[in-house]
């Protein structure tokens, strides 16, 4: 196995840092196992479930499907690095909590990004925006109700 | 006016800021010094006679520590379950593709998952057997006793063949179900670190950690005092995470034990496919007599589930199919034969509903035919027929005082407008729908749920608490039944803090550690609020009265009148314009050096259940639900849209109604999704499609509107009046979305999953 060393510069949750990288590593792995941010999940390995999903430029990405070399000067924020603007809770962190849309909650930290890169893109998204935007987010707990009425009442909260 | 301070209040969850912060450790988020890591080595086939397993080419990974096989297994290799027919790693023979034959052990998860590719199995190919009606002729290959049969069940009540030689209609048909995958987010996982005594602590996903314990003391031969399970935040079970969780720990400890080192086993979503337990695929034939007046005289039940490889847990989710069969009416004769049977395939186990739900689609959507066939509203004929208090069971159990199911029937029928909508008896009502090529029609169940172990697990159903007030008034709480998702931990802190009349912020449930709490039996069966609360409730009360007389010598203290009635609401004692608060009263305990750490402990009621003839008490109380489902199916393609569900439940009172409402939407939409898409394919004993691109579930996109309504009919052995809520959700709803498409389209399927092919095959047909 030829695992070269690569130079890697990015920012993460908005600290610039450099690090030795084996260039085998995808960006999940890199986050969970380099980084030690455990906030970022594993539930397929294959982009279907969204449980991985991390911002890349403001951009929700499936951390699984992409390799880290590929952050090369790039911005990756994960669900730790979300936060509200007086440096609280997020305001979909606070939704979610106050809807009950959190169960076993594994899933959780993936919809929210998904929900923030979806906010960001169109901060007025309507009820089918935002089902439309969440389709690549698997969740087996709540049959999706309270996570579309948590990302519909954190709009407010912007 | 309200009395209680937390009941019955929709309080936020206790888990849920930790969770939506990304901080919760599940089962691969916490790491410990010198961990190293396992994969499984697995049967490529559906069955081999092992010949060897050779690790020379794995040997060379860099990072490759060692091989695990049956040899290293230090107990008897029988993994404890109902039936020891499993081993915890085959010796001679694997019996289905993906059961793990042996396991590696690296320095990174990368590397142990290269060398498990590269160890060799050398085997020889043995016949297989794939269909479990097949598996029953007497000529079928033998994989388990004489007959492939793991149990059987019978229930006979009164004469249903002469019911039906005089019954006025009668309807007959077989039916069948697929699989259905848990898909919990979170895989299986643990990890198994070694202690200086030589014993084991595990660190396990799971929603049964006194089944880890029972696994792990075997497989490693260890004291049970030398083992200790805690259990990890758990990303979803819906009875995935029951007994299968003993299995992967079990092979992680076995490794830790041989390597000295901590070993951690997380699975990978496809061998979570292939090699962990389902909901049973189940063939039935059903028939119901009535009158015709429309009183069902008679039920005829034959079922059979295939049960997999190994028996695991099917005997008992094979006896709560069979009880539920006839479904909730009263019906003087009754017939039920069930049958759980191997085949080479995945084992199959526990899945929300424990083989209800497969019975309830056929069961229910034989009521509706009976309704077609008597021109009767499906509806009037349930009403006239259903389980009311007094009522007497297929089991001849006397329904208690806790049974709303007629108002639950009542409210879907009104809530859904099924008597504006036309009637939905009327196959030709039209109705308006979202195209030309569209047509809508609703269609209704009705399940009931026993709740909790019943007579086949009675021995064990009890579960135990331990509570405990710090000096600062803060209460840690120990209980045996999990979080996993559900909401226990916030449902029992409520139950507690209202006890105790202690703020619930206080209140701080701890995950399951098994060294702390007695065995109280598994997280299943919709019986956690049940058991443990009824634990909690156990171990609070002698401190609750230290607590509420500690709070009286206080007030009278601070000028008090004696006469007037003290109140406790939400962490402040006060009489009159009087008041201490919790923590105050705590501070006084503590100086009166009172017992403030107190454990509880409950058994279920005895249930009269006899397994000979099926007749007898066979739960200590039901739930139940009334579904109405509206869909409209597309008459080019066959597709079914479910456009609402209309769903009332009776689980007693309710503790938390968001909670409640969460895991109502849950179920109905895991049963919807069971209902129409979810298809797990086997060919010549290999699966097809395990993984999420080929194995299609409900996403937010397919999510009804939800209307739901609980009618909560106090069940006096509950904690407030509390029966079960987990499971009820998922049963009815498959039956009433069958019907919904047959009072659309006209087409009946008698299949799950009901996938357009089916719908649409059914339409060409009518055409004809």
């Amino acid at each position: 196995m030829l695992n070269a060393i690569f130079k890697l510069k990015c920012t993460v949750n908005g600290v610039k840092i450099e690090r030795d990288l084996d260039s085998s590593r995808t960006l999940l792995e890199f986050i969970r196992v380099d980084l030690g941010l455990k906030g970022t999940k594993e539930g397929c390995g294959e982009g279907e479930c969204g449980s991985c999903l991390v911002l890349v430029d403001g951009k929700a990405v499936n951390s699984c499907l992409m390799m880290a070399v590929q952050l090369q000067g790039r911005e990756l924020t994960t669900i730790e690095g979300l936060k509200g603007r007086e440096g609280g809770l997020h305001p979909l962190q606070k939704t979610f909590m106050e809807e009950g849309a959190v169960q076993c909650g594994f899933c959780i930290p993936g919809a929210i990004i998904a929900a923030e890169a979806l906010l960001r893109e169109n901060p007025r998204a309507t009820s089918e925006d935002i089902k439309r935007g969440l389709t690549g987010n698997f969740c087996r707990c709540t049959g999706y109700e309270k996570i579309l009425s948590a990302v519909e009442k954190s709009k407010s909260c912007r | 006016m309200d009395k209680f301070s937390y009941i019955g209040k929709p309080v936020v969850r206790k888990d849920a800021l930790v969770k939506a912060s990304g901080l919760a450790r599940y089962a691969a988020d916490q790491d410990f010094a010198g961990m190293l890591y396992a994969a499984a080595v697995r049967c490529p086939v559906p069955r081999i006679k092992i010949l060897g397993v050779s690790d020379s080419k794995a040997r060379k990974v860099p990072g490759y520590v060692t091989l695990v096989t049956h040899k290293d297994i230090k107990g008897p290799n029988k993994w404890p379950l109902v039936v020891d027919d499993y081993p915890f790693l085959p010796e001679t023979e694997a019996k289905f593709q993906g059961e793990t034959v042996a396991l590696v052990v690296a320095e990174t998860q990368k590397a142990a998952k290269n060398a498990a590719r590269l160890v060799e199995i050398k085997y020889k190919e043995l016949p297989f057997v794939e269909d479990p009606l097949k598996a029953m002729d007497k000529k079928a290959i033998k994989l388990y006793g004489d007959d492939n049969v793991f149990a059987k069940f019978v229930i006979k009540k009164g004469d249903p063949d002469k019911a039906i030689k005089e019954a006025h209609a009668v309807v007959e048909e077989e039916f069948t179900t697929n699989y259905q995958v848990h898909a919990y987010l979170e895989t299986q996982g643990v990890t198994a670190v070694p202690e200086a005594d030589g014993g084991l602590t595990v660190y396990s996903s799971t929603q049964c950690p006194f089944y880890v314990l029972d696994g792990v003391a075997a497989v490693a031969d260890l004291g049970y005092h030398k083992v200790k399970v805690i259990q990890t935040v758990t990303g979803g079970g819906f009875g995935g995470k029951e007994d299968v969780p003993a299995l992967v720990a079990s092979h992680a400890a076995i490794c830790a034990l041989k390597t000295g080192r901590p070993v951690r086993l997380i699975y990978d979503r496809k061998e979570d496919f292939n090699s962990m337990s389902k909901r049973h695929p189940s063939w039935s034939r059903v028939s119901y007599a009535s009158d015709k007046n429309g009183k069902i005289t008679a039920c005829v039940v034959k079922y059979v589930l295939d049960g997999g490889a190994y028996s695991t847990l099917s005997p008992i989710v094979l006896w709560r199919g069979a009880v539920h069969a006839a479904g909730p009416y009263k019906i003087e004769n009754v017939r039920i034969e069930a049958y759980a049977v191997a085949t080479n395939k995945v084992p199959c186990g526990a899945f929300r509903g424990f083989g209800q739900p497969q019975i309830c689609f056929a069961q229910e959507s034989l009521v509706d035919d009976l309704a077609h066939k008597l021109k009767m509203d499906p509806i009037e004929l349930r009403l006239k027929n259903i389980l009311r208090p007094g009522d007497k069971t297929a089991t001849g159990q006397t329904i208690g005082a806790s049974c709303g199911l007629e108002e639950l029937l009542e409210t879907v029928r009104k809530r859904s407008g099924w008597d504006s909508k036309a009637g939905s008896h009327n196959p030709n009502s039209t109705r308006p729908a979202s195209g030309p090529d569209k047509v809508r029609g609703l269609g209704v169940s009705v399940a009931y749920y026993g709740v909790g172990l019943g007579a086949k697990g009675r021995y064990l159903d009890r579960a135990g608490a331990y509570v405990n007030i710090y000096k600062d008034a803060t209460v840690g709480v120990n209980v045996g039944n999990t979080e996993m998702g559900q909401g226990a931990l916030t449902v029992l802190s409520q139950i507690c803090a209202e006890t105790l009349n202690a703020p619930y912020d206080n209140i701080k449930l701890e995950e399951v550690d098994t060294s702390k709490v007695s065995d109280s039996g598994p997280t299943v069966a919709s019986r956690t609020t049940l058991m443990s609360g009824n634990a909690i409730l156990e171990a609070a009360a002698p401190i609750r009265a230290g607590i509420f007389k500690t709070a009286l010598d206080l007030l009278l203290a601070k000028g008090a009148q004696a006469s007037s009635p003290m109140s406790a609401f939400r962490g402040v004692f006060s009489i009159g314009e009087v008041s201490v608060t919790f923590a105050e009263v705590v501070k006084e305990c503590w100086n009166r050096r009172m017992k403030m750490g107190e454990q509880g402990w409950y058994v279920s009621p005895h249930t009269s259940y006899n397994m000979g003839d099926g007749q007898g008490d066979a739960y200590v109380t039901y739930s139940y639900s009334a579904d109405a489902a509206e869909v409209e199916v597309d008459l080019k393609t066959g597709v079914t849209k479910v456009l609402n569900i209309y769903a009332a439940y009776d689980v007693g009172r309710l503790i938390n109604p968001r909670l409640a409402e969460g895991q109502a939407q849950g179920g109905i939409l895991q049963g919807m999704s069971w209902a129409l898409y979810e298809n797990l394919v086997y060919k010549n004993g290999i699966m097809l499609n395990p993984n999420f691109t080929d194995y299609v579930m409900a996403t937010i996109a397919d999510k009804p509107e939800y209307d739901i309504v609980f009618i909560e009919k106090p069940y006096a052995e509950g904690p407030y009046n509390a029966k079960g809520m987990g499971e009820v959700p998922l049963i009815g709803v498959a039956p009433a979305v069958g019907n919904a498409v047959r009072n659309a389209s006209g087409v009946r399927v008698r299949s799950v999953p009901i996938l357009p092919e089916k719908v649409w095959t059914g339409l060409a047909g009518n055409r004809k």
